[in-house]
């Protein structure tokens, strides 16, 4: 077999591992977004919640944290009644997401936090509701200062995805670890995949700036026109 | 039964009981790989650092490009990459020291660039200081230098450690036994996955929780205006 010849079922996973990494880094951004904002709430069991779930998935390990998903939620589901069997990829996107997520919010808190308190002040001087100032006054100026700590974050995400094929999972990793068991032809392949890794890493961060610099936009365009 | 130890498999809490020590055992491996895979990280990571800050281009540009590339790879693949590669040119290392191996090459592209963090963070001012004084670029760097960014360094460092902590498990793909190693075997001999691995994710929890609380320790003690070196 020709080095070319791996590169069709090597694609074929390398779509999985695109699709997981899309499909989590939207769950992260969700849960980032949730807790890191509840971390900060004035209501007291939604602060507690969003600390635990921060504590919880930053500290214990991903691969724990997907074992725990794919083989002991069924067992535990067993005992109270009900199937939790979930498939590769759903186990796959939750683990993924809420683990990214956990390490989002910390950066979200930051964020919202690192906005000046005069601002919040102003906003009640204007008599803005919470909602209002939330979306018109704290989040355009945060989410510009969380986007560098989240473009390093999707690249982890990326990276982060190849777990999955530890839970049989067809993805990039998992794929090349099928060819190399068929062919032995261990340097070709691992390179080949260290390279399509690297090279969807830079993608990925080239996306990451230019969403970066669209959404840096928004603390120009929301300031005061004419002072 | 593992490693001689059986479990009592009677009621769940038993069950827990009986198979702690042998976690235990798997999580005294975690923590002789993460020691490893820690020394590892902060040596090659110092060599990357002193190469992305040296003046020839031909030194620098590799130097970015490969901690570039250790960053944005995968610690599996290059796991597997080390595991597999390796000993067909002749370069046969224990499973041990290849995951060791692999955590310390990803984590020196991260750590080097604490390094440089932490050196440029010192004022400029400093160095100016130092050369009125006529100390010459050498003591500048060992006498001045450094005793104030080994303050900023050691808490990230720490930061790092747990890391490379949380990323052990993945070693047990390469058949080591650590912490989630063996709590996967329990699990596959005793079709009880629930309790080993909720009891790793409580370990785990604890270890991190109890490291970060050292490490804000550590960061509140170190003096901020250095550390002197003699």
């Amino acid at each position: 077999m020709h080095w070319i010849d791996y590169l069709p079922p090597l694609l074929q996973g390398a779509r999985i591992t695109i699709e997981l990494t899309i499909y989590s880094t939207l769950l992260g951004a969700l849960a980032a977004f949730t807790f890191g904002l509840g971390r900060g709430a004035d209501c007291v069991p939604l602060r507690w919640i969003s600390v635990a779930f921060i504590e919880v998935f930053r500290g214990t390990s991903l691969l724990v944290q997907l074992f725990w998903l794919y083989f002991a939620l069924p067992v535990l589901g067993q005992w109270v009644g009900l199937d939790l069997r979930l498939p590769p990829m759903v186990a796959g996107v939750l683990a993924l997401g809420l683990n990214i997520g956990a390490y989002g919010a910390e950066v979200v808190r930051g964020a919202v936090a690192a906005v000046p308190r005069s601002q919040h002040e102003a906003a009640l001087a204007l008599d803005f509701t919470p909602r209002q100032t939330l979306w018109r006054i704290t989040l355009p100026q945060a989410i510009p200062e969380m986007m560098p700590s989240f473009g390093n974050l999707a690249v982890q995400n990326l990276k982060d995805t190849a777990l999955v094929s530890l839970i049989s999972l067809g993805d990039l990793a998992f794929r090349a670890e099928q060819i190399r068991n068929f062919t032995q032809d261990s340097t070709t392949v691992y390179t080949l995949l260290l390279l399509m890794y690297f090279g969807m890493a830079l993608v990925l961060t080239a996306l990451m700036r230019l969403l970066e610099r669209l959404v840096g936009r928004w603390r120009g365009a929301n300031a005061p026109q004419g002072g | 039964m593992l490693f001689g130890i059986e479990w009592d498999t009677s009621s769940n809490w038993a069950f827990a009981w009986s198979i702690l020590p042998i976690l235990v055992r798997g999580l005294w491996v975690t923590l002789q790989a993460a020691a490893v895979g820690f020394l590892l990280a902060a040596l090659l990571g110092l060599i990357l650092a002193a190469m992305k800050g040296a003046r020839l281009r031909l030194i620098r540009w590799p130097a970015k490009l490969i901690s570039e590339f250790l960053r944005d790879t995968p610690l599996l693949a290059q796991l597997f990459f080390l595991y597999y590669v390796l000993p067909d040119y002749g370069i046969v290392l224990h499973a041990f020291m290849t995951g060791a191996l692999a955590l310390g090459l990803q984590y020196s592209a991260y750590m080097s660039e604490v390094y440089r963090a932490g050196i440029e963070a010192v004022p400029r001012g400093q160095g100016d200081a130092a050369r009125a004084l006529d100390l010459t670029p050498a003591r500048t760097f060992i006498d001045v230098v450094i005793p104030q960014a080994v303050p900023r360094i050691i808490p990230a460092l720490g930061n790092y450690l747990v890391s490379i902590t949380k990323d052990v498990p993945i070693l047990s793909v390469v058949s080591i036994l650590d912490m989630l190693g063996v709590a996967k075997i329990i699990g596959d001999r005793s079709f009880n996955y629930l309790v080993p691995l909720t009891l790793v994710g409580v370990l785990y929890l604890l270890l991190t929780l109890v490291s970060a609380a050292l490490i804000r320790m550590l960061d509140r003690r170190l003096p901020k205006q250095g550390v002197p070196l003699r």
